[in-house]
């Protein structure tokens, strides 16, 4: 048998049923008698709904309800939530309005959603949707974060004053102060962290089902992490108990961060079909994704960082302002908190941190996590500082970077975080030498001799990975805890099935998870399943985000195989009649060590079920679970050298090269980590050069609403990318895994720009860099070649 | 209502449809056929790409009645039997998928570009992807795949 354990590059194993057209996606799950929903949303982007007249729409052809948020309101339909509470340095919880499934007196974003129409097919809805009468009275609308906070702003929330949902600190001001006043250089830097909309290409989706005779509902949803789902549609918005709602997250198409939040659209479905008394389905188009789906980053910063005269930071001071939008999604408080804040030192030696976050609300679609999550715009802020802080002290910014770098483990820094282990200069240096870096200045040479500017830019990022020890988040303020749960299964034929409480919408697990399997019980891939999804069939799970599936996912999947391993080791000594500690296992049979005595996995599994000749007070059956709770975060860390010819003329810029040096720590399959670094690096590419969220400053509409206005990397936008790792394992979970979902999206977008800026000659340059944005730079900036 | 008579997947397929009804919901819908996604519903993402009588097609910037009278090949259709066809082994031997959603427009998209171009080079292949859009891979291991295909000569 080839290997097939950790490390080694299976193929996967779920591709059969997608490339031949037979994946199960929550649109495709055909249900008897379904009937369709369509939303009635807001197109203003702050009104005060004045009176909704349902009447017209209830009268039209195959129309079985329209359903307003007074009808939810008279059901005791709970609101949404945040859960994680942050406070303010004040010592104030921060100010959380309510956010209800729909709108009943005032709507606070394009989008919001006001009603819903239930009729027998998809076009009977959304005919009658637009019968439904919303008369409005406008009000005054903010969209920028920076504007939001001041005097006379439109005030979204009587909760929330000035639109203020927390003035949060973290780090020592008055060190950071005293660093300030002995340094020997400064940089400063003011920097937009431009929002992303996540655009997973399957939209969201919902099909409903309650059973009224058992009084249980069934929901199948685009979920990342159905158990959470649940867990908030019972706990807090009162749906049913857990015990009667099953929710089943099928395949599903990407997520990025999108798919976690428990949202208005899923919610109204559920109770909808109780109320109606039909399934009832939803999914939505493009345009709803666009306005209704959480988007990402959207923060506005200024940083400064004091150098000594040898070039070593002595501290770093961050304002930023995020924006949460019209209300706080589920997780939305803690991504420009403790997922951003608490990376500030990035893998420098930085002994002066001090960082303030304002979340403000304005009149936009909410904003929650989107792959990395705060550590994107963590990573840009330190990032662009260390190139800024280069050109101003005069060396290569590779040299400032490796004069900073943390070289001792475990280290300890002023913003929470204990990274455990890492390697910074042996990622730089791998990605240096496979970018070729240093010989650089004659490929800029050769294109300037044919009209190009040429630059190269760096970032070295580190991102927490492995969210998360539950006692550790609880103290910061997380309403769940973040362990993962696994349970391994053992059939008497030796066949055996794992059970996670991470979901799978493109990661792999059904291979990777098995591929843990195959490594400890030398079991072959194809002989494992890896169940995921459904809340009937796992007990409960806290999902894939974070990059977590690994780290805690894989960490809890090996615990009970630890456990399964431990009983059939008993059980194969007995039936060897040889002692427990002379049993190994090897290559699939357990061995008697020093003697030719084997039995191989199978029969012991067997032998386990038949139980006719187990050792004494040994149960019959082969099945256990774990839980699993990290000690920490986890650090994967990495190099990323970004190098790009930009067209003086027209502003265009082409990236020529891109170089990815990641430490994850321990792989498992590095086909499929490659493939994770790849596309986070095409979402962070998109973000730097494309992508960016634009609303109409006056009237609060979503400018960039399709796929049309929102540029999304395409094939012909990027290049094929040289990705490589170097390896220190975790050292705080047992396989040694860090993570890789995120890097990518988190270390190219500094990169992208720093390798922009080197080409133009300039300071500040925001993203995304359109042409036009970097055809004002390289003009303003007069560069011999544009100015000819 | 609308009299569609086509030629699915090698099946002749007559259905009475509202005369509204795309091409896309006509396969998902009336047919059963789920492997076609929709992704945008403005012919942007590629993900309900098809192939009328040979040739790649949005089925959800089609109506359904403008088919009638045609051949098409879905997803569901380009395996013979348990023979996956050439492009479907290269996207699985080369990771040219993850989430699965946007791969069977893809694939019928590359099987379209190599009967069109069967040698292109790497800037070809990605120019000729600009109708289809993935948030997965970043293309990388989908212009593998399909550069593969090319290399072989088994495309067509």
């Amino acid at each position: 048998m080839a290997h097939e354990g950790i490390g080694a590059r299976v193929l996967r194993k779920e591709d059969r049923r997608f490339i031949t057209g037979q994946g199960n996606y929550t649109d495709d799950i055909p249900v008897k008698n379904a009937a369709y929903a369509e939303f009635v949303r807001s197109p203003h982007a702050h009104a005060r709904i004045v009176r909704i007249d349902t009447a017209a729409a209830l009268a039209a052809p195959g129309v079985i309800g329209v359903l307003t948020g007074a009808a939810l309101a008279e059901d005791k339909v709970g609101n949404l939530i945040c859960g994680w509470m942050i406070h303010s340095k004040d010592g104030s919880p921060m100010k959380a309005a309510p956010y209800a499934p729909l709108a009943r007196d005032v709507v606070r974003y394009v989008g919001n959603p006001v009603a819903v129409v239930v009729a027998e097919n998809k076009n009977q809805a959304r005919d009658a949707a637009e019968l439904v009468q919303v008369e409005y009275q406008e009000l005054a609308a903010v969209v920028d974060p920076a504007a939001t906070q001041a005097p006379g702003a439109p005030q979204l929330h009587a909760e929330a004053p000035n639109n203020t949902i927390y003035q949060w600190a973290l780090g020592d001001k008055a060190a950071v102060d005293r660093a300030f006043a002995g340094a020997a250089h400064f940089v400063e830097i003011d920097l937009i962290n431009n929002r992303l909309v996540p655009n997973a290409i399957e939209p969201r989706a919902a099909t409903a089902i309650y059973d009224r005779a058992e009084g249980r509902f069934t929901l199948y949803t685009t979920s990342q992490n159905p158990h959470v789902a649940r867990l908030v549609l019972s706990a807090f918005i009162g749906l049913a108990p857990e015990h009667k709602l099953r929710v089943v997250a099928p395949d599903v198409g990407g997520g990025f961060g999108s798919k976690i939040f428990i949202y208005p659209e899923e919610t109204v479905c559920l109770w909808a079909a109780r109320r109606l008394g039909v399934p009832v389905r939803w999914t939505a188009d493009r345009r709803e994704s666009f306005l209704a789906d959480a988007h990402g980053r959207d923060h506005v910063t200024r940083a400064e960082m004091a150098l000594d005269a040898s070039h070593k930071i002595v501290g770093l001071r961050v304002k930023t302002i995020a924006n949460l939008g019209a209300y706080m999604s589920t997780f939305s408080s803690s991504v420009p908190t403790y997922l951003y804040a608490t990376l500030l030192s990035g893998q420098y030696d930085i002994p002066a941190i001090y960082a303030e976050v304002d979340a403000v609300y304005t009149n936009t679609t909410p904003v929650d996590a989107y792959r990395g999550a705060g550590r994107p715009e963590a990573t840009f802020v330190v990032e662009r500082l260390m190139d800024a802080a280069a050109r101003r002290v005069g060396i290569d910014p590779a040299e400032i970077r490796r004069k900073n770098f943390i070289r001792t483990f475990p280290h300890q820094t002023p913003v929470i975080m204990t990274y455990d282990t890492g390697d910074y200069e042996a990622s730089l240096n791998a990605a240096l030498s496979t970018a070729r870096y240093a010989e650089f200045p004659s490929r800029r040479r050769e294109a300037s001799g044919r009209g190009k500017l040429r630059g190269i830019g760096l970032a070295c990022y580190i991102e927490a990975c492995g969210i998360a020890p539950s006692q550790a988040v609880g103290s910061l303020g997380a309403g769940v805890g973040l362990w993962e749960s696994a349970e391994v299964r053992v059939n008497p034929v030796g066949t055996i099935e794992v059970l996670t409480g991470c979901h799978s919408h493109g990661q792999g697990h059904e291979t990777t998870f098995a591929q843990l399997v195959a490594e400890r019980f030398g079991v072959p891939v194809d002989q494992v399943s890896v169940v995921h999804g459904d809340t009937d069939k796992v007990q409960f799970g806290m999902g894939t985000y974070g990059s977590r599936s690994g780290a805690v996912g894989l960490s809890a999947i090996n615990k009970a195989l630890e456990r399964v391993e431990a009983k059939a080791k008993r059980i194969a000594a007995h039936l060897m009649e040889a002692a427990e500690s002379d049993v190994e296992l090897k290559g699939g049979e357990f061995v008697v060590v020093g003697t030719d005595k084997r039995i191989a996995f199978a029969n012991v599994a067997l032998a386990a079920y038949t139980a006719h000749n187990l050792p004494a007070g040994t149960e019959p059956g082969l099945k256990e679970g774990a839980f699993y709770d990290p000690q920490n975060f986890t650090f994967p860390a990495g190099t990323y050298v970004c190098e790009v010819e930009v067209d003086p003329k027209t502003g265009g810029v082409e990236i020529v090269q891109f170089t990815a040096a990641d430490d994850f720590g321990t792989i498992v399959n590095p086909m499929i980590v490659e493939g994770q670094v790849h596309g986070g690096l095409a979402q962070g590419i998109g973000q730097a050069l494309l992508e960016g969220c634009r609303y109409d400053r006056d009237s609060g509409q979503l400018v960039t609403a399709t796929f049309m206005d929102y540029a999304m990397p395409r094939a012909s936008d990027l290049v094929s990318f040289n990705v490589s790792t170097t390896v220190t394992p975790c050292k705080t979970n047992p396989l040694g895994i860090k993570g890789c979902g995120e890097a990518g999206a988190i270390g190219s977008p500094a990169a992208v720009i720093n390798a922009i800026a080197d080409a133009l000659g300039v300071e500040r340059l925001d993203m995304p860099a359109s042409p036009q944005r970097v055809w004002e730079a390289a003009r303003a900036n007069r560069t011999p070649i544009a100015a000819e | 209502m609308a009299q569609i008579n086509v030629k699915v997947n090698g099946r002749a397929v007559a259905r009475q449809v509202e005369d509204r009804t795309l091409l896309v919901e006509f396969l998902r819908e009336t047919l059963g056929l789920t492997g076609t996604h929709v992704g945008c519903d403005t012919g942007q993402c590629g993900a309900c790409v098809v192939h009328l009588d040979g040739r790649a097609v949005k089925s959800c910037t089609m109506m359904a009645a403008q088919a009638s009278g045609s051949e098409i090949t879905t997803i569901e259709g380009l395996a013979k039997g348990d023979a996956l066809h050439p492009m479907q082994a290269a996207f699985h031997e080369h990771h040219a998928l993850q989430c699965g959603f946007c791969t069977p427009g893809m694939i019928m998209m590359a099987v379209d570009l190599l009967r069109r171009i069967p040698r292109p080079d790497e800037a070809t292949i990605r120019a000729n992807l600009d109708g289809n859009l993935c948030r997965c891979t970043g293309y990388h291991n989908i212009v593998k795949a399909i550069a593969a295909v090319a290399q072989t000569g088994a495309g067509a």
